[in-house]
């Protein structure tokens, strides 16, 4: 019988990519919630115009809140997949905001959960990640996102245009070690 | 992964590579398998005839006839599960799921009730069958008698059998042997099963679905220990920095006045892993090796079917295949040869 040795994080490149994510968490302390939420707005809508298919994986929890907690952020994000009106908004960790499951964890697994480079269910086993509220709405999020062709990170970076160009390059850093892993 | 030179295991060249059969549970799943080189996959219905009824899991009608030309065009067979138990009234469910299998041509489905079995096999004489491991069919006059009604061509046998055992078997049926050699390993009583029904009421035979998620509860205290619920009962709590595990009772820890410490009551969190086996299963008589995980992610599904496709593709060479990296994909990190090496696994 042996032990699990080579989880994510204690992978030596896993080390290296975690600095990136902080300066992240660093950079985007300061800026004020206010300024953040039109982006997000604008994001969750024109993502679920493009993937339309990830609702019917769903099911009934397209109303059900999701508290997405990365941990190197300075906020937590709170999704509302609702193709008739979704909503992505962010929070201070000080607020008592209400969701029906939560998921929370280092960015890069989370990253490469997203990105379907990494295996959710055995970052939940080895403790990475974490669940917490309805279990079924979170796997039933987890199936519909496993579902999608190609990254939903892809996604935002394309709807982001000129602006979002320098978190390209950033991504396309994180997914050059994300593949020495 | 790269093979070793040397070539303990050498087969026989009378012996046929076996079919490498891997779950798909959802499209992207299937597309996983396939590029990984898969030769079969398998796959149920957004519905309670397939035995991985889980949330947000499994393909609509419309999404496997979508699915079927990927596989088809590269090689691999489409197998559909329709292998929970048909229960009245509901039973024009399985039969329709059977239908849907037919009118899609997939290369067989997968039954585990006499009364679908019996279906398939007058409606529809052409479509192959295979018995699933939820029949728990284990003995040469069980076979036996499914071959001869509904002309099954292939069982998948249950996970109580050593290799010796499976090999005596393969000499007196008439049909092909599937083989589990990785993933979830459970009660070793496919099909009879009832203790997610005891817990919420849902059966995993009939309802499709073990411990479901919506009566799963994970909660973390401020030291960090995690406890693990289905429906009002605690099946597991595990401490700061242990590998956890999915609350299915076979595989909790209980405490009873008889112990000082909870313990294993039924099984551990552990996956089946057969990689050493394969060779011995070959000769035994197994023409079809399953990777379990309708429920995983494609990356699970990308990382197993690889490695064992490559293991597959080495043994046939005649070389020694290396699956240690699997080992970061098993259940608590953990993984058995279970009673295919001995009957004393635990």
């Amino acid at each position: 019988m042996l032990k699990q040795s080579n989880t994510y994080t204690n992978h030596p490149a896993a080390e290296k990519t975690t600095r990136v994510p902080k300066l992240i968490g660093i950079a985007l302390a300061p800026v004020p919630l206010v300024l953040i939420q039109p982006v997000l707005a604008r994001l969750v809508r024109d993502i679920a115009t493009r993937r339309s298919e990830l609702f019917e994986r769903l099911g009934p929890h397209t109303k059900t809140f999701f508290m997405i907690d990365v941990d190197e952020l300075p906020f937590v994000l709170r999704l509302l997949p609702d193709p008739k009106g979704p909503k992505l908004t962010a929070h201070r960790r000080r607020e008592n905001i209400e969701f029906g499951a939560s998921i929370s964890g280092p960015f890069m697994t989370l990253f490469t959960i997203i990105d379907g480079n990494s295996d959710s269910d055995a970052m939940f086993f080895s403790r990475d990640i974490r669940i917490g509220g309805n279990t079924e709405a979170a796997v039933c999020l987890r199936n519909a996102m496993d579902d999608l062709e190609g990254s939903i990170i892809d996604d935002v970076l394309d709807i982001g245009g000129v602006a979002f160009a320098p978190l390209r390059l950033v991504m396309a850093h994180l997914r050059s070690k994300e593949n020495t892993i | 992964m790269s093979a070793q030179k040397s070539a303990p295991h050498e087969l026989d060249k009378a012996f046929a590579a076996p079919e490498l059969v891997c779950p798909a549970g959802t499209p992207a799943a299937l597309r996983a398998a396939v590029d990984a080189g898969a030769d079969a996959v398998y796959c149920g219905l957004t519905n309670a005839t397939n035995a991985r009824n889980f949330p947000g899991l499994n393909f609509s009608v419309q999404a496997l006839e979508a699915s079927i030309p990927y596989a088809r065009e590269r090689g691999t067979k489409v197998l559909l599960a329709v292998n929970s138990f048909a229960t009245a009234p509901g039973s024009a469910m399985w039969r329709e799921a059977v239908d849907i299998g037919a009118r899609l041509k997939v290369d067989a489905i997968i039954v585990a009730d006499i009364g679908v079995a019996q279906y398939a096999s007058e409606t529809h004489p052409d479509l192959r069958l295979h018995l699933s491991v939820q029949a728990g069919a284990s003995s040469p006059e069980a076979i036996r008698f499914y071959c001869q009604e509904f002309g099954v061509k292939r069982v998948v046998l249950p996970r109580i059998l050593t290799v010796p055992e499976i090999s005596a078997i393969h000499r007196e049926i008439p049909c092909e042997i599937e083989a589990f050699v990785f993933g979830n390993i459970g009660m070793m009583s496919e099909g009879r099963c009832s203790l997610t029904n005891y817990v919420t009421g849902l059966s995993t035979n009939m309802d499709g679905i073990c411990s479901p998620a919506s009566e799963v509860k994970y909660a973390e205290d401020e030291k960090g220990n995690l406890s693990a619920k289905l429906g009002n009962y605690e099946i597991d709590c595990f401490e700061k920095g242990e590998s956890a595990g999915y609350p299915t009772i076979c595989k909790g820890r209980y405490l009873t006045p008889a112990r000082k410490e909870a313990y294993y009551a039924f099984e551990e969190p552990i996956s089946l892993n057969l990689s050493s086996l394969l060779p011995e299963l070959i000769k035994a008589g197994v023409t079809a090796f399953k990777i379990e995980g309708r429920q995983r992610s494609r990356s699970y599904v990308k990382s197993v079917v690889s490695a064992y496709r490559a293991a597959v593709d080495n043994i046939m060479e005649g070389n020694e295949p290396d699956l240690s990296t699997l080992i970061s994909l098993t259940e608590g990190g953990k993984q058995t040869q279970g009673a295919f090496k001995s009957k004393k696994w635990r």
